[in-house]
Protein backbone atom coordinates (compact mmCIF):
# COMPACT_ATOMS: atom_id res chain seq x y z
CA UNK A 1 0.00 0.00 0.00
CA UNK A 2 0.93 3.50 -1.11
CA UNK A 3 1.37 5.77 2.23
CA UNK A 4 1.44 9.12 0.63
CA UNK A 5 3.90 11.21 2.79
CA UNK A 6 1.99 14.75 4.59
CA UNK A 7 4.31 16.50 1.54
CA UNK A 8 2.51 14.43 -1.22
CA UNK A 9 -0.35 15.02 -0.23
CA UNK A 10 -1.52 17.93 -2.52
CA UNK A 11 -3.27 20.81 -0.49
CA UNK A 12 -6.38 20.69 -2.93
CA UNK A 13 -6.85 17.80 -1.42
CA UNK A 14 -6.71 18.48 1.91
CA UNK A 15 -10.25 18.95 3.72
CA UNK A 16 -11.05 22.89 4.49
CA UNK A 17 -10.33 23.58 7.88
CA UNK A 18 -13.51 25.48 8.05
CA UNK A 19 -15.68 22.48 6.57
CA UNK A 20 -14.20 20.39 8.74
CA UNK A 21 -15.30 21.98 11.80
CA UNK A 22 -18.73 22.35 10.15
CA UNK A 23 -19.12 18.47 9.87
CA UNK A 24 -18.20 18.22 13.30
CA UNK A 25 -20.33 20.69 14.15
CA UNK A 26 -22.76 19.03 12.38
CA UNK A 27 -22.49 15.55 13.71
CA UNK A 28 -22.67 16.82 17.13
CA UNK A 29 -25.71 18.85 16.56
CA UNK A 30 -27.09 15.45 14.96
CA UNK A 31 -25.97 13.32 18.44
CA UNK A 32 -27.26 16.12 20.67
CA UNK A 33 -30.76 16.23 18.72
CA UNK A 34 -31.12 12.63 18.63
CA UNK A 35 -29.85 11.65 21.73
CA UNK A 36 -32.59 14.20 23.53
CA UNK A 37 -35.37 13.79 21.54
CA UNK A 38 -34.75 9.57 22.32
CA UNK A 39 -34.82 10.67 25.94
CA UNK A 40 -38.06 12.70 25.85
CA UNK A 41 -39.40 9.70 23.98
CA UNK A 42 -38.68 7.51 26.58
CA UNK A 43 -39.74 9.54 28.88
CA UNK A 44 -43.02 9.90 27.42
CA UNK A 45 -43.40 6.15 27.26
CA UNK A 46 -42.65 5.53 30.39
CA UNK A 47 -44.24 8.54 32.23
CA UNK A 48 -47.15 9.99 29.77
CA UNK A 49 -50.13 11.07 31.40
CA UNK A 50 -52.53 10.32 28.65
CA UNK A 51 -55.65 12.11 28.50
CA UNK A 52 -58.41 10.54 25.75
CA UNK A 53 -62.16 10.96 25.85
CA UNK A 54 -64.23 8.68 23.86
CA UNK A 55 -67.79 10.03 23.48
CA UNK A 56 -70.41 7.21 25.64
CA UNK A 57 -73.51 6.68 24.74
CA UNK A 58 -76.07 9.06 25.86
CA UNK A 59 -78.41 7.38 28.59
CA UNK A 60 -82.32 8.87 28.15
CA UNK A 61 -84.52 9.96 30.71
CA UNK A 62 -82.58 10.63 32.93
CA UNK A 63 -84.48 12.28 35.89
CA UNK A 64 -83.15 15.27 37.64
CA UNK A 65 -83.55 16.09 41.21
CA UNK A 66 -86.19 18.80 41.96
CA UNK A 67 -84.01 21.89 43.18
CA UNK A 68 -86.01 21.66 46.72
CA UNK A 69 -85.64 18.31 46.96
CA UNK A 70 -81.80 18.58 46.49
CA UNK A 71 -80.40 20.64 49.56
CA UNK A 72 -81.30 18.39 52.52
CA UNK A 73 -80.83 15.25 50.09
CA UNK A 74 -77.23 15.03 49.45
CA UNK A 75 -78.52 14.09 46.36
CA UNK A 76 -76.90 16.99 44.33
CA UNK A 77 -73.68 18.21 46.05
CA UNK A 78 -73.60 22.34 45.23
CA UNK A 79 -69.83 21.91 43.83
CA UNK A 80 -68.10 22.39 40.83
CA UNK A 81 -67.39 18.79 38.78
CA UNK A 82 -64.65 17.67 37.58
CA UNK A 83 -64.19 17.33 34.12
CA UNK A 84 -64.96 14.23 32.55
CA UNK A 85 -61.58 13.79 31.02
CA UNK A 86 -60.24 13.83 34.51
CA UNK A 87 -63.06 11.42 35.69
CA UNK A 88 -62.36 9.02 32.91
CA UNK A 89 -58.13 9.01 32.97
CA UNK A 90 -57.54 8.74 36.23
CA UNK A 91 -59.03 5.57 37.45
CA UNK A 92 -58.06 3.10 40.29
CA UNK A 93 -59.13 -0.50 38.76
CA UNK A 94 -56.72 -2.97 39.91
CA UNK A 95 -58.01 -5.64 37.32
CA UNK A 96 -56.97 -3.54 34.46
CA UNK A 97 -53.88 -2.15 36.13
CA UNK A 98 -52.37 -0.71 38.79
CA UNK A 99 -51.60 3.15 37.60
CA UNK A 100 -54.08 5.15 37.59
CA UNK A 101 -53.34 6.91 34.59
CA UNK A 102 -53.24 3.74 32.26
CA UNK A 103 -56.70 2.08 33.26
CA UNK A 104 -58.29 3.68 30.66
CA UNK A 105 -56.37 2.73 27.45
CA UNK A 106 -55.94 -0.77 29.88
CA UNK A 107 -59.80 -1.39 29.66
CA UNK A 108 -60.94 0.10 26.47
CA UNK A 109 -62.78 -2.35 24.62
CA UNK A 110 -63.96 -4.49 27.37
CA UNK A 111 -66.81 -5.83 26.57
CA UNK A 112 -70.38 -5.37 28.90
CA UNK A 113 -72.93 -7.06 26.55
CA UNK A 114 -74.02 -9.52 27.26
CA UNK A 115 -74.03 -9.01 31.23
CA UNK A 116 -75.79 -10.71 33.99
CA UNK A 117 -76.10 -9.64 37.75
CA UNK A 118 -77.05 -12.66 40.30
CA UNK A 119 -78.90 -11.46 43.13
CA UNK A 120 -79.45 -14.14 45.71
CA UNK A 121 -79.16 -15.57 49.24
CA UNK A 122 -81.29 -14.54 52.09
CA UNK A 123 -83.77 -13.42 49.62
CA UNK A 124 -87.34 -14.96 48.94
CA UNK A 125 -87.07 -14.13 45.20
CA UNK A 126 -83.57 -14.68 44.29
CA UNK A 127 -83.01 -13.63 40.40
CA UNK A 128 -80.52 -13.52 37.74
CA UNK A 129 -80.90 -9.90 36.22
CA UNK A 130 -80.14 -9.24 32.33
CA UNK A 131 -78.61 -6.03 32.72
CA UNK A 132 -81.04 -4.28 30.47
CA UNK A 133 -83.99 -5.33 32.75
CA UNK A 134 -82.03 -4.41 35.60
CA UNK A 135 -81.93 -1.26 34.55
CA UNK A 136 -85.51 -0.97 33.90
CA UNK A 137 -86.47 -1.45 37.85
CA UNK A 138 -86.23 2.33 37.98
CA UNK A 139 -85.64 5.14 36.20
CA UNK A 140 -82.34 6.75 36.10
CA UNK A 141 -81.56 9.45 38.15
CA UNK A 142 -78.95 12.54 38.48
CA UNK A 143 -76.71 12.20 41.56
CA UNK A 144 -74.16 14.31 41.97
CA UNK A 145 -71.57 12.81 44.86
CA UNK A 146 -68.40 13.63 46.30
CA UNK A 147 -66.41 10.29 45.69
CA UNK A 148 -63.10 10.48 48.28
CA UNK A 149 -60.40 8.27 47.51
CA UNK A 150 -58.59 6.56 50.64
CA UNK A 151 -55.32 7.63 49.26
CA UNK A 152 -56.31 10.88 49.50
CA UNK A 153 -57.63 12.78 46.44
CA UNK A 154 -61.40 13.66 45.80
CA UNK A 155 -63.86 14.28 42.67
CA UNK A 156 -66.98 15.63 42.19
CA UNK A 157 -68.70 13.43 39.64
CA UNK A 158 -72.55 13.64 38.42
CA UNK A 159 -73.95 10.01 38.50
CA UNK A 160 -76.40 8.46 36.27
CA UNK A 161 -78.01 5.27 38.80
CA UNK A 162 -80.71 4.18 40.68
CA UNK A 163 -81.05 3.50 44.54
CA UNK A 164 -79.99 -0.10 45.36
CA UNK A 165 -82.69 -0.36 47.67
CA UNK A 166 -84.87 -0.85 44.69
CA UNK A 167 -83.11 -3.45 43.52
CA UNK A 168 -83.14 -5.08 47.24
CA UNK A 169 -86.92 -4.21 47.37
CA UNK A 170 -87.33 -6.42 44.35
CA UNK A 171 -86.00 -9.46 45.65
CA UNK A 172 -87.50 -9.14 48.88
CA UNK A 173 -84.85 -9.70 51.17
CA UNK A 174 -86.07 -12.24 54.28
CA UNK A 175 -85.48 -10.62 57.86
CA UNK A 176 -82.52 -12.63 58.30
CA UNK A 177 -80.42 -10.81 56.29
CA UNK A 178 -78.05 -8.42 58.09
CA UNK A 179 -75.25 -7.77 54.95
CA UNK A 180 -75.15 -7.26 51.40
CA UNK A 181 -72.10 -8.80 49.54
CA UNK A 182 -70.79 -7.33 46.20
CA UNK A 183 -68.48 -9.17 43.56
CA UNK A 184 -67.05 -7.87 40.37
CA UNK A 185 -66.91 -9.82 37.08
CA UNK A 186 -63.82 -13.05 37.43
CA UNK A 187 -62.66 -12.93 34.05
CA UNK A 188 -58.90 -12.86 33.45
CA UNK A 189 -58.73 -13.13 29.87
CA UNK A 190 -61.13 -9.60 29.95
CA UNK A 191 -59.04 -8.57 32.83
CA UNK A 192 -55.91 -8.79 32.48
CA UNK A 193 -54.16 -8.21 35.86
CA UNK A 194 -56.52 -11.03 37.68
CA UNK A 195 -53.50 -13.35 36.33
CA UNK A 196 -51.78 -12.72 39.01
CA UNK A 197 -51.30 -8.95 39.95
CA UNK A 198 -51.66 -8.00 43.24
CA UNK A 199 -54.90 -8.88 44.61
CA UNK A 200 -56.73 -11.71 45.78
CA UNK A 201 -59.88 -11.72 42.60
CA UNK A 202 -62.87 -11.85 42.57
CA UNK A 203 -62.68 -7.91 44.23
CA UNK A 204 -65.27 -8.33 46.75
CA UNK A 205 -66.83 -5.73 49.05
CA UNK A 206 -69.61 -5.36 51.35
CA UNK A 207 -72.56 -3.30 53.41
CA UNK A 208 -74.61 -3.52 56.13
CA UNK A 209 -78.12 -3.88 55.52
CA UNK A 210 -79.26 -0.07 56.39
CA UNK A 211 -76.09 1.00 54.47
CA UNK A 212 -77.43 -0.64 51.50
CA UNK A 213 -80.77 0.55 52.05
CA UNK A 214 -80.19 3.89 52.54
CA UNK A 215 -81.07 6.75 49.48
CA UNK A 216 -77.34 7.61 48.90
CA UNK A 217 -76.35 4.50 47.49
CA UNK A 218 -77.17 3.76 44.48
CA UNK A 219 -76.08 1.55 41.33
CA UNK A 220 -74.55 3.48 38.66
CA UNK A 221 -74.94 2.56 35.33
CA UNK A 222 -73.78 6.14 33.74
CA UNK A 223 -71.89 9.52 34.52
CA UNK A 224 -72.32 13.42 32.66
CA UNK A 225 -75.73 11.85 31.40
CA UNK A 226 -73.68 8.40 29.40
CA UNK A 227 -72.97 5.06 30.25
CA UNK A 228 -70.54 4.19 32.00
CA UNK A 229 -66.98 3.73 30.48
CA UNK A 230 -65.15 0.67 31.37
CA UNK A 231 -62.35 2.52 33.67
CA UNK A 232 -65.46 3.35 35.58
CA UNK A 233 -66.41 0.20 36.25
CA UNK A 234 -69.04 -0.20 33.28
CA UNK A 235 -71.65 -1.25 33.26
CA UNK A 236 -73.15 -1.13 36.45
CA UNK A 237 -71.25 -0.33 39.90
CA UNK A 238 -71.52 0.94 43.28
CA UNK A 239 -71.92 4.51 44.66
CA UNK A 240 -71.64 4.65 48.33
CA UNK A 241 -70.80 8.59 48.84
CA UNK A 242 -69.54 8.51 52.30
CA UNK A 243 -67.46 5.96 52.23
CA UNK A 244 -64.05 5.77 50.92
CA UNK A 245 -63.92 5.11 47.34
CA UNK A 246 -63.09 1.62 47.04
CA UNK A 247 -65.84 0.05 48.69
CA UNK A 248 -67.65 1.79 45.40
CA UNK A 249 -67.19 -2.20 43.57
CA UNK A 250 -67.11 -1.69 39.91
CA UNK A 251 -68.76 -4.22 37.31
CA UNK A 252 -70.73 -6.20 39.21
CA UNK A 253 -71.90 -9.64 38.59
CA UNK A 254 -72.84 -10.90 42.26
CA UNK A 255 -75.08 -9.29 44.77
CA UNK A 256 -75.70 -11.65 47.64
CA UNK A 257 -77.70 -11.17 50.69
CA UNK A 258 -76.70 -12.89 54.23
CA UNK A 259 -76.35 -12.94 57.58
CA UNK A 260 -72.64 -11.83 58.52
CA UNK A 261 -70.15 -10.07 57.53
CA UNK A 262 -68.75 -10.80 54.63
CA UNK A 263 -64.88 -10.38 53.73
CA UNK A 264 -63.69 -7.62 51.75
CA UNK A 265 -60.34 -7.73 49.12
CA UNK A 266 -58.75 -4.73 50.69
CA UNK A 267 -59.49 -6.03 54.20
CA UNK A 268 -58.47 -9.00 53.16
CA UNK A 269 -55.20 -7.76 52.06
CA UNK A 270 -54.16 -5.65 54.74
CA UNK A 271 -57.16 -5.92 57.87
CA UNK A 272 -55.05 -2.73 59.49
CA UNK A 273 -54.95 -0.40 56.93
CA UNK A 274 -58.77 -1.08 55.40
CA UNK A 275 -61.66 -1.82 57.64
CA UNK A 276 -65.03 -2.88 56.60
CA UNK A 277 -66.78 0.36 57.28
CA UNK A 278 -63.93 2.64 55.58
CA UNK A 279 -66.29 5.59 56.26
CA UNK A 280 -64.74 8.82 55.25
CA UNK A 281 -63.47 9.98 58.96
CA UNK A 282 -60.75 12.85 58.96
CA UNK A 283 -59.86 11.99 62.47
CA UNK A 284 -58.93 8.88 61.86
CA UNK A 285 -55.45 8.25 59.96
CA UNK A 286 -54.31 5.53 57.33
CA UNK A 287 -52.32 4.12 59.57
CA UNK A 288 -49.37 5.52 56.52
CA UNK A 289 -51.05 8.86 55.45
CA UNK A 290 -53.08 11.30 57.03
CA UNK A 291 -56.97 11.32 56.00
CA UNK A 292 -57.63 15.01 57.78
CA UNK A 293 -56.82 16.56 54.35
CA UNK A 294 -57.55 16.07 50.52
CA UNK A 295 -56.29 16.86 47.22
CA UNK A 296 -59.62 18.19 44.79
CA UNK A 297 -58.67 16.72 41.77
CA UNK A 298 -58.31 19.72 39.00
CA UNK A 299 -57.06 21.86 41.83
CA UNK A 300 -53.47 22.52 43.51
CA UNK A 301 -53.05 22.22 47.40
CA UNK A 302 -55.58 20.75 50.00
CA UNK A 303 -58.61 21.09 51.53
CA UNK A 304 -59.87 19.64 54.48
CA UNK A 305 -62.06 16.15 54.66
CA UNK A 306 -65.15 16.41 56.03
CA UNK A 307 -66.92 13.60 58.51
CA UNK A 308 -68.46 11.02 56.28
CA UNK A 309 -67.57 13.02 53.34
CA UNK A 310 -69.77 16.07 53.76
CA UNK A 311 -72.90 13.07 54.40
CA UNK A 312 -72.43 13.25 58.07
CA UNK A 313 -76.52 14.79 58.27
CA UNK A 314 -77.70 11.70 56.02
CA UNK A 315 -75.67 8.70 57.51
CA UNK A 316 -74.34 9.76 60.68
CA UNK A 317 -77.48 7.92 62.55
CA UNK A 318 -76.27 4.76 61.25
CA UNK A 319 -73.26 4.93 63.39
CA UNK A 320 -74.71 6.69 66.27
CA UNK A 321 -73.90 4.13 69.27
CA UNK A 322 -70.78 2.89 67.44
CA UNK A 323 -66.93 3.79 68.24
CA UNK A 324 -65.68 5.03 64.46
CA UNK A 325 -62.00 4.49 65.82
CA UNK A 326 -62.34 1.44 66.24
CA UNK A 327 -64.51 0.07 63.62
CA UNK A 328 -62.89 1.82 61.08
CA UNK B 1 -13.79 21.43 22.74
CA UNK B 2 -12.98 18.07 23.61
CA UNK B 3 -14.41 14.81 22.91
CA UNK B 4 -15.34 14.26 26.88
CA UNK B 5 -16.35 17.87 27.42
CA UNK B 6 -18.93 16.83 24.62
CA UNK B 7 -20.54 14.12 25.62
CA UNK B 8 -20.90 15.80 28.96
CA UNK B 9 -22.41 18.39 27.63
CA UNK B 10 -25.01 15.54 25.91
CA UNK B 11 -25.58 13.88 29.37
CA UNK B 12 -26.24 17.44 30.72
CA UNK B 13 -28.95 17.89 28.67
CA UNK B 14 -30.56 14.55 28.16
CA UNK B 15 -30.84 14.75 31.97
CA UNK B 16 -32.61 18.00 31.81
CA UNK B 17 -35.31 16.61 29.16
CA UNK B 18 -37.19 15.25 31.92
CA UNK B 19 -37.53 18.35 33.77
CA UNK B 20 -38.27 20.35 30.42
CA UNK B 21 -41.31 18.09 29.71
CA UNK B 22 -42.43 18.24 33.01
CA UNK B 23 -42.47 21.93 32.78
CA UNK B 24 -43.70 22.18 29.31
CA UNK B 25 -46.87 19.97 30.66
CA UNK B 26 -47.46 21.93 33.77
CA UNK B 27 -47.92 25.02 31.41
CA UNK B 28 -50.20 23.52 28.56
CA UNK B 29 -51.91 21.94 32.19
CA UNK B 30 -51.31 18.33 30.69
CA UNK B 31 -49.47 16.58 33.91
CA UNK B 32 -53.54 14.35 34.13
CA UNK B 33 -56.25 14.26 37.03
CA UNK B 34 -53.81 14.95 39.65
CA UNK B 35 -50.72 16.99 39.20
CA UNK B 36 -49.57 17.43 42.42
CA UNK B 37 -49.21 13.59 42.50
CA UNK B 38 -48.08 13.33 38.87
CA UNK B 39 -44.75 15.55 39.66
CA UNK B 40 -44.16 13.90 42.99
CA UNK B 41 -43.83 10.78 41.45
CA UNK B 42 -42.07 11.80 38.35
CA UNK B 43 -39.69 13.67 40.57
CA UNK B 44 -39.26 10.54 43.04
CA UNK B 45 -38.84 8.13 40.57
CA UNK B 46 -36.15 9.88 38.60
CA UNK B 47 -33.94 10.85 42.09
CA UNK B 48 -34.07 7.09 42.61
CA UNK B 49 -33.09 6.46 38.21
CA UNK B 50 -30.18 8.98 38.78
CA UNK B 51 -29.21 7.56 41.77
CA UNK B 52 -29.37 4.02 40.70
CA UNK B 53 -27.21 5.68 37.04
CA UNK B 54 -24.76 6.89 39.44
CA UNK B 55 -24.31 3.77 41.27
CA UNK B 56 -23.58 1.78 37.79
CA UNK B 57 -20.98 4.19 36.45
CA UNK B 58 -18.06 1.98 38.61
CA UNK B 59 -19.04 -1.05 38.11
CA UNK B 60 -19.52 -0.80 34.21
CA UNK B 61 -16.57 1.06 34.56
CA UNK B 62 -14.57 -1.92 35.63
CA UNK B 63 -16.57 -4.80 33.51
CA UNK B 64 -16.38 -3.30 30.49
CA UNK B 65 -13.00 -0.86 31.13
CA UNK B 66 -14.20 1.86 29.70
CA UNK B 67 -12.54 4.43 32.32
CA UNK B 68 -13.99 7.49 30.91
CA UNK B 69 -16.88 6.94 32.48
CA UNK B 70 -15.78 8.01 36.19
CA UNK B 71 -16.02 11.51 34.22
CA UNK B 72 -19.50 11.36 34.49
CA UNK B 73 -20.44 9.94 37.58
CA UNK B 74 -20.57 13.52 39.46
CA UNK B 75 -22.79 15.00 37.32
CA UNK B 76 -24.70 11.81 37.67
CA UNK B 77 -25.15 12.20 41.00
CA UNK B 78 -25.86 15.85 41.41
CA UNK B 79 -28.95 15.37 38.85
CA UNK B 80 -29.82 12.70 41.90
CA UNK B 81 -29.31 15.38 44.54
CA UNK B 82 -31.40 17.68 42.08
CA UNK B 83 -34.38 15.88 41.41
CA UNK B 84 -34.09 14.68 45.02
CA UNK B 85 -34.35 18.50 45.94
CA UNK B 86 -37.25 19.32 43.36
CA UNK B 87 -39.14 15.87 44.98
CA UNK B 88 -39.00 17.59 48.70
CA UNK B 89 -40.08 20.79 47.33
CA UNK B 90 -43.23 19.45 45.38
CA UNK B 91 -43.87 17.53 48.88
CA UNK B 92 -43.10 20.30 51.37
CA UNK B 93 -45.07 23.29 48.98
CA UNK B 94 -48.26 21.12 47.70
CA UNK B 95 -48.45 18.43 50.20
CA UNK B 96 -46.99 21.16 53.44
CA UNK B 97 -47.98 24.22 52.13
CA UNK B 98 -44.37 25.27 53.38
CA UNK B 99 -45.61 24.72 56.87
CA UNK B 100 -43.07 23.82 58.89
CA UNK B 101 -44.81 22.51 61.84
CA UNK B 102 -46.92 20.04 60.25
CA UNK B 103 -43.75 18.97 57.60
CA UNK B 104 -42.29 17.80 61.30
CA UNK B 105 -44.81 16.57 62.69
CA UNK B 106 -45.49 14.83 59.32
CA UNK B 107 -42.36 12.94 59.03
CA UNK B 108 -43.18 11.77 62.79
CA UNK B 109 -46.65 10.46 61.79
CA UNK B 110 -45.27 8.92 58.62
CA UNK B 111 -42.27 6.28 58.54
CA UNK B 112 -41.92 6.40 54.94
CA UNK B 113 -41.78 10.46 54.88
CA UNK B 114 -39.06 9.98 57.69
CA UNK B 115 -36.98 7.06 55.49
CA UNK B 116 -37.38 9.33 52.33
CA UNK B 117 -36.32 12.48 53.73
CA UNK B 118 -33.33 11.00 55.83
CA UNK B 119 -32.31 9.84 52.43
CA UNK B 120 -32.37 12.89 50.94
CA UNK B 121 -30.41 14.72 54.16
CA UNK B 122 -27.54 11.80 53.35
CA UNK B 123 -27.21 12.75 49.96
CA UNK B 124 -26.57 16.94 50.86
CA UNK B 125 -23.17 16.21 52.40
CA UNK B 126 -21.92 14.66 49.11
CA UNK B 127 -23.82 17.16 46.95
CA UNK B 128 -21.22 20.13 48.56
CA UNK B 129 -18.33 17.75 48.70
CA UNK B 130 -18.55 16.74 45.17
CA UNK B 131 -15.85 19.51 43.89
CA UNK B 132 -12.42 19.16 43.18
CA UNK B 133 -11.31 21.06 46.60
CA UNK B 134 -13.04 19.17 48.86
CA UNK B 135 -11.40 15.96 47.43
CA UNK B 136 -8.28 17.42 47.91
CA UNK B 137 -9.44 19.07 51.41
CA UNK B 138 -10.72 15.43 52.77
CA UNK B 139 -8.35 13.53 51.01
CA UNK B 140 -8.90 10.47 48.64
CA UNK B 141 -9.46 7.76 51.44
CA UNK B 142 -11.86 10.16 53.79
CA UNK B 143 -13.55 11.51 51.06
CA UNK B 144 -14.15 8.05 49.65
CA UNK B 145 -15.52 6.72 52.96
CA UNK B 146 -17.58 9.79 53.37
CA UNK B 147 -19.26 8.73 49.83
CA UNK B 148 -20.26 5.43 50.88
CA UNK B 149 -22.97 7.20 52.56
CA UNK B 150 -24.92 7.29 48.73
CA UNK B 151 -25.34 3.26 49.08
CA UNK B 152 -27.39 4.11 52.42
CA UNK B 153 -29.25 7.02 50.45
CA UNK B 154 -29.64 4.47 47.43
CA UNK B 155 -31.23 1.29 49.95
CA UNK B 156 -33.13 3.72 52.17
CA UNK B 157 -34.75 5.89 48.67
CA UNK B 158 -36.45 2.13 47.56
CA UNK B 159 -37.57 1.29 50.99
CA UNK B 160 -39.32 4.39 50.63
CA UNK B 161 -40.85 3.91 47.60
CA UNK B 162 -42.04 0.14 48.65
CA UNK B 163 -43.34 1.43 51.89
CA UNK B 164 -45.99 3.96 50.03
CA UNK B 165 -47.47 1.60 47.31
CA UNK B 166 -50.64 0.51 48.12
CA UNK B 167 -49.94 -3.10 47.14
CA UNK B 168 -48.83 -3.45 43.98
CA UNK B 169 -44.63 -3.75 44.47
CA UNK B 170 -43.68 -4.39 41.21
CA UNK B 171 -41.69 -1.22 40.39
CA UNK B 172 -40.23 -1.11 43.97
CA UNK B 173 -39.36 -4.36 43.47
CA UNK B 174 -37.78 -3.84 40.36
CA UNK B 175 -35.43 -1.09 41.39
CA UNK B 176 -34.41 -3.12 44.64
CA UNK B 177 -33.04 -5.54 42.17
CA UNK B 178 -31.43 -3.22 39.78
CA UNK B 179 -29.98 -1.74 42.64
CA UNK B 180 -28.70 -5.29 43.93
CA UNK B 181 -27.56 -6.39 41.04
CA UNK B 182 -25.24 -2.90 41.44
CA UNK B 183 -24.27 -3.43 44.63
CA UNK B 184 -23.65 -7.47 44.59
CA UNK B 185 -21.29 -6.30 41.25
CA UNK B 186 -18.93 -4.52 43.19
CA UNK B 187 -18.96 -7.04 46.16
CA UNK B 188 -18.09 -9.49 43.18
CA UNK B 189 -15.45 -7.26 41.66
CA UNK B 190 -13.76 -6.53 44.79
CA UNK B 191 -13.46 -10.19 45.72
CA UNK B 192 -12.13 -11.37 42.09
CA UNK B 193 -9.45 -8.21 42.58
CA UNK B 194 -8.82 -9.86 45.28
CA UNK B 195 -8.29 -13.59 44.58
CA UNK B 196 -6.52 -12.55 41.45
CA UNK B 197 -2.41 -13.33 41.75
CA UNK B 198 -0.10 -10.36 42.65
CA UNK B 199 0.98 -9.22 39.76
CA UNK B 200 5.40 -9.91 40.06
CA UNK B 201 7.10 -6.60 39.72
CA UNK B 202 10.22 -6.77 38.09
CA UNK B 203 13.11 -4.63 38.86
CA UNK B 204 13.75 -2.47 36.04
CA UNK B 205 16.80 -0.87 35.27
Amino acid sequence: MLIKKPDQIKSSEITDKKLYLTRRTFARGAVLAATTVATGLLYRKLNSPPQTRIEGEKIQGIEKVPDGQSANSGFTANEKLTSIEDITNYNNFYEFSTSKTEVASAAAGFVTRPWTVAVEGLVNKPRVFDLDDLLRLAPPEERIYRLRCVEGWSMVIPWVGFPLAKLLDAVEPSSSATFVAFETLYDPKRMPEQNGGSLDWPYVEGLRMDEAMHPLTILASGLYGEKLPPQDGAPIRLVVPWKYGFKNIKSIVKIRLINRQPPTTWGSYAANEYGFYSNVNPTVDHPRWSQASETRVGEYGKRPTLMFNGYAEQVGQLYAYMDLKANF
Amino acid sequence: MKEIKFYKLVAFINSLVPLALMAWDWYRAQLGANPVEFLTRTTGMLTLVFLLISLAVTPLRKVLSIQWLIQFRRMLGLYAFFYGFLHLLTYIWFDRSFNIKSTVSDIYARPFIAVGMGSFFLLVPLAITSTKGWIKRLGGKRWALLHKLVYVAAIGGTIHFWMLVKSDTRLPIRFAFVLAIILGSRVVIKQLKHNAPPRTLVPRG
